[in-house]
């Protein structure tokens, strides 16, 4: 996935990618990517639960909106994103 | 836990091992307009096909590269996964595709405008691809250029 949001930004779209081993994405360098803390099988943490999902979707949006990141960049999502009133 | 310990010993060895392919230097596109004006598009790594399209290929050595085209209207219920990885728990990807292929949440987003809109048509591609020198050369260009074609802004990438 790393290698596909590379070409699209090597064609001017705005990529950010789910990431859920912090390792591979040390050693491949996604240009923008959001770690998440969940099992692999579940990048957006729950099935059949449109909150939760939406909100590692809305961290992940937050990051193309910051314009003070520079590449490679990855962030954590933690779990204050998904309480009430989280990023 | 997104952890190398979720996975058996030989995975555990083989990921620590894997000359995983350094992206150098890194491209970098910054947001060219607001997200209430951006068009997305979704790339999943799921091996989710329609019905009708061809299933992912399990033996084909290294990994398939290839993608498949998911309509934006498709019904995501309707969706087939044809990962075939042991690596991972499919239950949840079956249970609630949007687990790894957010559609129906992309399209709330656009409702309420968080985002301009979502595009006609998005990418399904199989992980566990260990070989990807054609994903580099070719479908990687490939989904590019369709995606360019679109006039697509933004793209979020889910992995299983």
């Amino acid at each position: 996935m790393s290698l596909v949001a590379a070409e699209l930004e090597r064609r001017g779209i705005s990529t950010v990618a789910i990431q859920l081993l912090r390792e591979v994405a040390e050693r491949v360098r996604p240009p923008r990517a959001l770690f998440v803390p969940f099992r692999h099988g579940y990048p957006l943490d729950r099935p059949n639960d449109p909150p939760r999902q939406h909100a590692v979707i809305e961290a992940a949006l937050k990051l193309l909106e910051d314009p003070s990141l520079i590449p490679p960049s990855l962030a954590d999502f933690t779990v204050n994103h998904c309480l009430p009133g989280g990023a | 836990m997104g952890d190398l310990n979720e996975f058996p010993l030989a995975v555990r060895l083989f990921l620590k091992a894997y000359p995983w392919r350094k992206i150098d230097p890194v491209p970098w596109t910054p947001l060219k307009k607001p997200l209430t004006r951006s068009r997305l598009a979704l790339i999943t790594s799921a091996a989710f096909v329609l019905p009708e399209q061809k299933p992912f290929d399990e033996s084909i050595r290294g990994g398939d590269y290839s993608f498949r085209e998911i309509p934006g209207d498709a019904d995501v219920h309707k969706l087939v996964e044809s990962h075939r990885s042991e690596s991972f728990d499919h239950t949840g990807i079956h249970r609630d595709p949007n687990l790894a292929f957010p559609i129906d949440r992309a399209r709330e987003l656009a409702e309420r405008g968080r985002i301009g809109s979502v595009n006609r048509r998005h990418l399904s591609f199989m992980g566990s691809i260990t070989a990807p020198g054609r994903l580099i050369r070719q479908s990687a260009p490939d989904a590019a250029r369709w995606l360019v074609e679109d006039a697509v802004d933004i793209a979020l990438l889910v992995p299983v």
